[in-house]
């Protein structure tokens, strides 16, 4: 591996890696504020890997939540994942058994740089997961072993969550010119979330998004 | 094995299963060109929705009427289109959010 694609994706992830140390710093002191094992932090951290899981499961995990309604809990919050994926079908195609940790490798962060990016430079595309997933896992490191010494009120740190999904968000919106699909996402969610309640609203907002893509999509090529 | 080890195993096979799911259906045929529209457009939709999902349960009818939430997120957004800086926008955000809610409100 080349020295600059190194460097390459370094430049590229550093902005992320501020943010992610920070958030998954957040995510391990709330971890151990419920009393749960730093070892159960560290392997999610490199199993599930996915911000907003993970905090989820902080939840599920001290309330002592069944296996299943983990796993449905889990195929709601992470379905959007299947979209993310199609994007990458091209690069995807030409890589070995390195694509089975590209995959596991697409976290919401990883693929916002990833959308911008060359596909035909896989390493750095790799690299670019890596490194990702390499801050997530020292700031869980790093949160497990400073929450031993914490002597104030964190009482509110999970917001560190949503300010990321909000960064996220910001950086996507600037990067395009067309922005129907976000405002799509904004309004129908919000409707969702009044209508079917906070347990139903990530099924079927996607269902609706989904409808309306591909309605929108019909009504460009028929015009 | 205890219970959290197993469950987080299956929220680890769920999660990689999300991921895969569209490079196994298409990654050894053409990506038929509606999926390529979706691949596209969707990841901001889905964005939008995560943002959304984050703030679910903020309500507005009862006191502080969201206001935390909306201030620090304000705050994260602004900050954030000023300097681009995701420490900042986020550390700064975060920090703001708990004092408000232990001290203000």
């Amino acid at each position: 591996m080349k020295k600059d694609v190194i460097k390459k994706a370094f430049q590229l992830t550093f902005p992320v890696m501020m943010g992610y140390i920070f958030v998954a710093i957040a995510f391990a002191v709330l971890m151990k504020e419920k009393g749960l094992s730093p070892l159960y932090s560290l392997l999610l951290s490199i199993f599930v890997y996915a911000g907003a899981m993970q905090f989820a499961a902080v939840e599920l995990l001290s309330s002592g939540a069944g296996i299943l309604s983990a796993a449905i809990m889990t195929l709601m919050v992470n379905i959007r994942h299947i979209f993310y994926g199609l994007s990458l079908i091209e690069p995807y195609k030409k890589m070995k058994k390195e694509k089975y940790y590209f995959i596991h490798s697409l976290s919401d962060e990883t693929y916002s740089i990833l959308c911008t990016q060359d596909k035909n430079d896989r390493p750095l595309l790799l690299l670019i997961g890596l490194f990702n997933q390499l801050y997530w896992i020292a700031g869980t490191l790093i949160g497990s072993w400073l929450s031993e010494y914490l002597f104030f009120d964190t009482t509110g740190i999970d917001f560190a969550m949503n300010a990321l999904f909000l960064v996220i968000f910001v950086e996507q919106w600037q990067s395009v010119e067309h922005h129907f699909p976000a405002i799509l996402g904004i309004v129908l969610s919000l409707v969702c979330l009044v209508v079917f309640g906070q347990n139903q609203m990530v099924i079927m907002s996607m269902i609706l998004i989904l409808a309306s893509l591909l309605a929108y999509r019909k009504l460009k090529g028929v015009n | 094995m205890d219970k959290i080890i197993v469950t987080i195993l299956v929220m680890a096979i769920i999660t990689y299963l999300t991921r895969a799911l569209p490079f196994f259906i298409w990654g050894s045929k053409p990506c038929p060109a509606i999926i390529q529209y979706l691949g596209e457009t969707l990841p901001y939709a889905m964005m939008a929705l995560l943002v959304v999902y984050a703030f679910k349960s903020v309500s507005i009818t009862t006191s502080p009427f969201g206001l935390p939430e909306l201030i620090a997120g304000a705050l994260c957004v602004v900050l954030h289109l000023w300097k681009h800086n995701q420490l900042l926008s986020i550390g700064a955000s975060t920090i703001t959010y708990m004092f408000l809610i232990q001290v203000i409100f």
